[in-house]
């Protein structure tokens, strides 16, 4: 296996070569991956709060504290509800676009080039754009609307409770789903044709080609697809964020943004500190079992 | 009855159709915000909203220029800039480590790339604590070193799959000739995956230029990147829809161009590598 440590000259320093390329950067991770827990551990046993600065231990009250909050499990929910909604919706949609554009299609390169933009542009900035494209009354979308209801329409959509939802889902949504089309186009590019047409000699319909040929060969990657979106919506800040801030009420609030206003607005330093420990853990409880899962290395 | 051709060009013909409406839905966000950038602002507020500008004019940049806002998109550039530079070298030799030695085996792999995929916001809050106590909140140092250990496991791990792409003969062949372990990484292994390298350091760039949550939490007025600016536009009074949409332009525009030339490397950049594409 290590064929090139053993080929040549096996000096003291050549054998810990290996250990001094990684040295600096496990440095740094370290720093980011362990420091900070280490620190929320701390101080989430103290009792530091805007006008408490005391670093006196206060016991486990912070975690107490953890199961009595509806505001933060209901910001769990927002979050899970967010992602049970996305996730499926870029997925299909994606699908469908691939299907689209996987057989030969003239400009098919320009359109798939085009296609990507939403993907890279800051999430910031795509929650400024929809909050433009969803003003009540200089935005396109309560145009539109209006054009098809057949008369003006004031529909505020980071404001009425029933509205919030929808916008941040399509601000979302268009954003992801050319994700999930790239990664499944190139998927589909990759399942053997003469698996397909065989089954089409066989008299198999599309659905069953697809559940029982295409299905199987891209779900490896449809799996990883699914879980960078997963962990990355469940994440999300940026785009509810630009739009209603968590808002109206808590309607809105992620647990990124219900984090955010426990640490940063109302300066609750200790119990933010559980707070941030506890998202991690559950994180890392998904991410373990999902690295397990999937075939992200080779 | 319709010839197999007629059919053919038939079909085309639909998905073609169909190719046109998706890829205008999907860029119309895009078009509208560009479009506000350069309208007035009596433009920007008529009722019903028109769909493009009466003229092309440039004067919501100039403001931002001239009340000194743009210098926020140099922040970003100097902040995304320097931290990918600096997580590319120690990534890749790192990757370099892993990838021809095994070091730490599937463990050590494992554990760097869950690195990426904790919540930032949670990572965040105890180094603000930290910084606070360094003093390095609002500070260039402080951001650059952040979004540098925040972008060494993608990095990390992107370059690991790049160097297991190329034949190993060479380098021991380079040993053979008397090369150093330096002088090999850098004379064979650094230029052999070159195209992996400058697509991992454009994907690397945009991940720290489209970052907000870091610069909300960790600057206030002097390193302010244009993410944190756009939002401080939220609110306000007057023409800051001018801004809004001018400030995301000018942030914009470049990660399109850069995307521009990492057309082959995409699907391969934002699946962690996981598909080749």
């Amino acid at each position: 296996m290590n064929s090139l440590s053993v080929t040549s000259r096996a000096s003291f320093g050549e054998r810990n070569f290996k250990y001094l390329l990684i040295g600096p950067a496990i440095f740094v991770l370290l720093l980011i991956g362990i420091f900070p827990l280490v620190y929320l551990l701390l101080v989430s046993f103290q009792g530091i709060t805007m006008t408490e600065t005391s670093t006196d231990f206060v016991g486990g009250r912070n975690y107490a504290q953890l199961f009595d909050d509806a505001r933060l499990w209901l910001a769990l929910l927002h979050t899970v509800i967010f992602t049970a909604i996305a996730l499926p919706l870029e997925l299909l949609l994606g699908l469908a676009m691939a299907q689209l554009f996987l057989e030969r299609l003239p400009g098919r390169q320009i359109f798939i080039a085009l296609l990507v933009l939403p993907v890279v542009v800051s999430p910031i900035v795509s929650g400024a754009t929809w909050s433009l494209m969803f003003n009540h009354r200089f935005g396109p979308i309560n145009q539109i609307i209006g054009w098809i209801w057949g008369e003006e329409v004031t529909l505020l959509w980071t404001i009425y409770p029933h509205l919030v939802y929808p916008a941040i889902l399509a601000a979302e949504v268009w954003q992801w789903t050319p994700f999930m089309f790239l990664l499944l186009l190139a998927a589909l590019a990759n399942v053997d044709k003469s698996q397909i047409e065989a089954a089409a000699i066989d008299g198999a319909g599309w659905w069953r080609t697809f559940f029982k040929i295409v299905l199987p060969a891209i779900w490896p990657v449809m799996a990883i697809a699914i879980l960078i979106r997963g962990l990355d919506l469940f994440r999300l800040f940026d785009i509810v964020w630009a739009l209603t801030k968590g808002g109206p009420g808590t309607m809105t609030e992620t647990i990124s943004i219900f984090t955010y206003v426990k640490g940063f607005q109302q300066f609750e330093t200790s119990y933010t500190a559980a707070v941030a420990l506890l998202v991690i853990i559950l994180l890392s409880v998904v991410v373990m079992l999902a690295l397990k899962r999937v075939e992200l290395s080779r | 009855m319709m010839t197999i051709n007629q059919r053919h060009l038939l079909r085309t013909g639909a998905r073609l159709a169909a190719a046109v409406v998706v890829t205008v839905l999907f860029l119309f966000p895009i078009y509208w915000l560009f479009m506000i950038s350069f309208k007035t602002p009596d433009e920007i507020y008529s009722f019903p909203p028109k769909w493009y500008p009466g003229r092309i004019h440039f004067d919501n940049f100039a403001v931002l220029f001239k009340d000194g806002d743009a210098i926020t998109v140099w922040n970003s550039f100097v902040v995304a800039g320097t931290s990918t530079v600096i997580a590319m070298f120690l990534g890749t030799i790192c990757a370099y480590s892993l990838a021809r030695f095994r070091t730490g085996g599937e463990h050590l792999a494992n554990w760097i790339i869950s690195q990426r995929m904790i919540p930032p916001i949670a990572v965040v809050f105890p180094i603000f604590l930290l910084y606070v106590w360094l003093g390095l909140v609002d500070t260039f140092t402080g951001v650059i070193l952040l979004y540098t250990a925040f972008n060494l496991p993608y990095v990390i791990w992107m370059m690991r799959g790049y160097i297991l792409d190329i034949p190993r003969a060479l380098e021991e062949s380079a040993l053979v000739d008397g090369c150093t372990r330096w002088q090999v990484i850098w004379k064979v292994v650094f230029p052999m995956c070159r195209a992996g390298l400058f697509a991992t350091a454009i994907f690397t760039f945009v991940f720290a230029w489209n970052d907000f949550i870091f610069a909300l939490v960790l600057t206030r007025t002097e390193v302010a990147t244009y993410t944190v600016q756009v939002t401080h536009y939220f609110g306000g009074q007057s023409n800051f829809w001018a801004k809004i949409s001018a400030m995301s332009v000018l942030g914009t525009v470049p990660i399109f161009i850069a995307v521009a030339f990492m057309q082959r490397y995409l699907v391969r950049g934002i699946s962690l590598g996981a598909v080749k594409g």
